[in-house]
């Protein structure tokens, strides 16, 4: 194992991110913050408790999933690409590195950032609501979990993204949209019986629900699907990014 | 001496089915510096590229001191620095992290005092804290030679390392270079400076359209390949070259007042003797003469043409 190379890029990746912290770090605060304004001050006043949380308190797991989500793709997505964009990729490939040892780099600093980043975001929520987390021990799990499995997303369209427009492409056309849908701001239960069916084919309904239950014990869906959706999502990015490798797609010509 | 690189019969072929190297054999020997020339397109990228692990070869085996690219990748590449033709640097990241980084990537302990002599050899020394983005092409060059440098490789690969890179520069360079291989350091190049291959190499390597053409000892190869020309410089203006002196293959200058012979040092007779009497009885007479040898340039430039 080249531990050296694994820190090498590591803190590679995470001297990138100090070094655009605005970006990084400010944006999603404040678009967070922005949220909570629109969604929690603004409409939730005119709704009543959801399962016995006010609406505010309600939608900030999901603020934080949201957050978790997207960051975690596009700090994965970028490291990767950018290096294959300049060209720099070509250090990586003649390194004395395991592909195993590449992805920890990448993915855990991507992982690390975003794990910071939530957070981050969970306390900017406390100025706005009450907040209170059951299942500490839970919520954590869920944090790293997430980060961990959308950073080896990330990773993996960073690879396969051959242009910044396709970079953009998956986090744009699917994921958020997922997000939204994935009950980041309303209960699942609030739909109708259709709807609902419907969405329970959305994989981030698992991954908000579990970390939901984590804070308040409400949940859409059990507690043990949530753990076991979140690790089925990871073990098909591993597969992959083993693929990815083995056959160097998109890496080496 | 066991070669310190060897490449069996290695076969490239691309996704587009266009086969970049057919059946490469060669062997690198510990200590030397390689030049290998080839027109662009011959695929000297894609071999320097599959020994250092950049691309995969179709077919074939490449062992790094005894350690084979694939099953002991690790090895075999600890041993190697490359710096490949394309300016490819980071943007943000100081010349000092980049370079110290690029040693980490290799599994290398921190060595603040090499990082310092490498980048101090190379004239980089005032601007280690400067962001890469704000370097000249030739500067970027040499930080990726630092980079390359970072972690003590014992075998360099240098892909037209001077393209781009100013006349005062690039003898600085080739000092860097004489120096490492004093230090028993292998370099493999590509130029296309032939007159750098001349002067550096100790052996040359010619590639076309995928394949060795051939591999000599420069010394060897000048010789054996070399024509010689001998100028003669006439006295007074010829219009022809006179008939009976048709078997020389001569060359008359447009102002009919030089005559060029081109002779082969190998051959025997190289004919200058009954030459010189033949113009005197068809009484031409010569008022000076000089010889030249072909330089690598010419002789690559027939190699490739033959091929």
């Amino acid at each position: 194992m080249n531990f050296r190379a694994v820190r090498a890029i590591y803190l590679f990746e995470m001297a990138r991110t100090w070094r655009t912290l605005l970006q990084s770090i400010v944006s999603p605060v404040v678009s967070t913050s922005l949220y909570f304004v629109v969604f929690g001050a603004a409409i939730g006043s005119r709704i009543a408790e959801v399962e016995g949380v006010s609406y505010g308190t309600f939608i900030v797991p999901g603020l934080v999933m949201l957050s978790v989500l997207t960051q975690s793709i596009a700090n994965a997505s970028f490291g990767i690409y950018f290096p294959k964009f300049v060209g720099t990729i070509y250090e990586l490939l003649s390194a004395p590195v395991s592909y195993f040892e590449i992805v920890l780099g990448y993915v855990g600093a991507a992982a690390t950032k975003s794990i910071i980043l939530g957070l981050i975001i969970l306390a900017t929520a406390a100025l706005f609501v009450p907040l209170h987390i059951m299942h500490p021990w839970w919520m954590l799990t869920f944090l790293v979990l997430t980060a961990v499995t959308f950073s080896l997303f990330g990773f993996i369209i960073g690879i396969w993204a051959d242009g910044f427009e396709k970079l953009q492409m998956i986090p744009m056309l699917v994921v958020t949209p997922l997000t939204f849908l994935g009950g980041s701001f309303y209960s699942v239960n609030m739909l109708p019986e259709g709807w609902r069916t419907i969405t329970l084919l959305n994989p981030v309904v698992y991954l908000i629900s579990g970390f939901r239950w984590s804070f308040y014990e409400i949940a859409d869906v059990s507690i043990g699907l949530s753990v076991g959706m979140t690790l089925g999502f990871l073990v098909v990015c591993m597969v992959l990014v083993w693929w990815i490798f083995k056959t160097g797609y998109r890496l080496k010509n | 001496m066991t070669p310190i690189i060897s490449v069996a019969n290695l076969s490239k072929t691309y996704g587009s089915g266009f086969k970049a190297l057919n059946g490469i054999n060669l062997e690198i020997k510990r200590g030397e510096i390689f030049a290998l020339l080839g027109p662009n397109g011959a695929g000297k990228t894609t071999l320097i590229s599959i020994i250092c692990g950049i691309a995969n070869p179709s077919e074939g085996r490449v062992t790094v001191d005894g350690h084979d690219i694939n099953r002991d990748y690790r090895a075999a590449r600890s041993m190697i620095g490359l710096v490949p033709q394309e300016l490819h640097t980071d943007a943000f990241e100081s010349v000092w992290a980049t370079v110290s980084f690029s040693r980490g990537l290799f599994g290398k302990p921190k060595n603040p005092a090499h990082i310092e002599k490498v980048l101090k050899e190379l004239s980089l020394w005032d601007k280690k804290d400067s962001k890469i983005v704000t370097l000249s092409g030739g500067m970027k060059r040499r930080v990726m030679i630092a980079k390359a440098l970072s972690h003590e490789p014992q075998i360099l690969f240098l892909d037209e390392p001077t393209a781009g890179v100013d006349v005062e520069l690039r003898k600085g360079m080739w000092e860097v270079v004489r120096a490492l291989q004093a230090s028993g350091v292998t370099i493999i190049l590509t130029t296309h400076y032939i007159e750098e291959a001349e002067e550096m190499a100790d052996r040359i390597g010619v590639i076309n359209k995928g394949e060795i053409i051939l591999v000599e000892e420069k010394a060897g190869l000048m010789q054996k390949l070399g024509k010689k020309h001998l100028k003669l410089h006439l006295q007074s203006k010829v219009d022809a070259i006179p008939a009976s002196l048709a078997a020389y293959g001569l060359e008359l200058s447009d102002d009919g007042r030089t005559v060029t012979y081109d002779y082969d040092t190998r051959g025997e007779r190289t004919g200058i003797t009954s030459l010189l009497s033949d113009l005197r009885a068809a009484g031409i007479r010569i008022s000076d003469l000089d010889t030249s040898q072909s330089s690598l340039e010419d002789i690559f430039v027939s190699l490739v043409r033959a091929s």
